[in-house]
């Protein structure tokens, strides 16, 4: 699904990979799926992102990083944001997950799943503490727009869940 | 201006979800608990980035260039807001807080399904992304009258109460301007009057999963929709707009 709306010249990837989310350093905008297309025109990048959520404060800190991320290589580049077709957690890579769940969120289930997640229909979110599905919802909002927060039952231990965004 | 009909029509739109977020905004910190603190911030912030979307867009149509999303946002005069009367009710008690999403994320959830099948690309975009942010809204606040009205006998008191007095705000939800009109017309807005069966349906079902009776009654409020405000707009505006107001052109 990636490949099909993303479009980024690859000598530019190294660079924009060294750009992480303000809010989850771990995560590299590329992993996050936000970058959507990169390319050079007449010596300047034009870096196409797209937001998570509509109201997501960290694009204009993710913009203005790309931007210094490329001046440290002497390059310019130009930011725009479009909202089509709109970011879902498809986008977030493997690797992704994976440093998200190191980082201590639960990666966002398939949507099906997540309704009964959030519903408290099933237990399935593993606890990225213990690894116990016996955990529970806590909030279908937490410490950002795109999480929920969980508690765990078997360790006890809150942690957040990234909600499937499609 | 070119075409003034579609910078009302985005206004119109927008000034709901402005308005509303302002008033969850006003919860920041005097939520009932975290999680709804939390929960009622959130939703407001995913509003404001809405509205942020749809006033970027309306600045670019205005004839006025010093026009940007700020400028609509914080200096219009109260009879310039379009937004419905509904939006604008108090945070009397977080049964009230709760029922004015929910008849509001009812609508708008159905609304914005129509709204990305517009002519208009921008339009059709924003609401493709608002469209996913405004499902969790309405799960979460129609899990909540679920909650109240089948809880204790204090909550499904008190939640009654909100339903009933807030009733009166939703028919002009599908009130249609000559913005709206000319918009529908184009294809571009969305025909609202279509809406409304399946709004009261949707709505009822939840009110009676949750033990709580439909309102009957005939009369309903309108105005919004022509600027003609509630006495709450005032206090909401001068709150809002305090800092412009007072330190023009004022930039964070």
């Amino acid at each position: 699904m990636t490949l099909e709306t993303q479009h980024i010249e690859p000598h530019l990837i190294s660079i924009l990979e060294s750009v992480s989310d303000p809010e989850i350093p771990v995560l590299s905008i590329m992993d996050m799926g936000v970058v959507r297309e990169a390319i050079e025109v007449d010596g300047v990048i034009q870096v196409k992102i797209t937001p998570t959520y509509s109201g997501c404060p960290a694009m204009d800190v993710i913009g203005d990083d790309i931007v210094s991320a490329f001046a440290k290589a002497n390059k310019k580049a130009k930011i725009t944001l479009v909202l089509s077709p709109a970011w879902t957690t498809d986008w977030i890579t493997d690797r992704g997950r994976k440093a998200l769940e190191e980082y201590g969120i639960a990666a966002p289930l398939s949507p099906e799943a997540d309704k009964e997640a959030l519903l408290g229909n099933k237990k399935i979110v593993k606890c990225t503490n213990c690894g116990s599905t016996e955990t529970h919802l806590v909030s279908q909002f937490g410490s950002t727009a795109c999480k929920a927060l969980f508690k765990c039952d078997t360790c006890q231990e809150p942690f957040d869940y990234f909600k499937c965004l499609k | 201006m070119k075409n003034q009909h579609l910078y009302n029509y985005i206004l119109g739109i927008a000034d709901n979800s402005l308005i509303l977020g302002q008033r969850l905004g006003e919860l920041c910190g005097h939520g009932p608990s975290l999680e709804t603190d939390i929960a009622g911030t959130n939703i407001s912030l995913d509003l404001f980035g809405q509205v942020r979307s749809y006033f970027q867009y309306a600045a670019q149509l205005s004839d006025d260039n010093s026009a940007t999303e700020d400028t609509i946002a914080f200096l219009r005069l109260e009879r310039q807001y379009k937004n419905v009367l509904l939006v604008e009710q108090p945070n009397t008690d977080f049964g009230y807080v709760i029922v004015r999403q929910f008849l509001f994320d009812a609508y708008h959830l159905l609304f914005l399904r129509e709204l990305e099948n517009s002519k208009d690309e921008t339009l059709a975009a924003i609401a493709k992304k608002s469209v996913k942010e405004v499902s969790y809204h309405w799960r979460f606040s129609s899990d909540w009258i679920r909650r109240l009205g089948d809880g204790t006998q204090e909550s499904h008191e008190r939640v009654q109460e909100a339903i009933t007095d807030l009733w009166m705000y939703t028919d002009e939800l599908f009130h249609q301007t000559e913005a709206d009109q000319a918009m529908i017309a184009e294809g571009i807005g969305v025909n609202t009057s279509k809406l409304k069966d399946i709004y009261y349906k949707m709505v009822s079902e939840v009110l009676e999963e949750a033990t709580l009776e439909v309102p009957e009654n005939k009369y309903f409020h309108k105005g919004g929709k022509q600027g003609i405000h509630s006495e709450h707009m005032g206090y909401i505006l001068s709150d809002m707009q305090y800092m412009q107001r007072t330190y023009p052109n004022m930039e964070w």
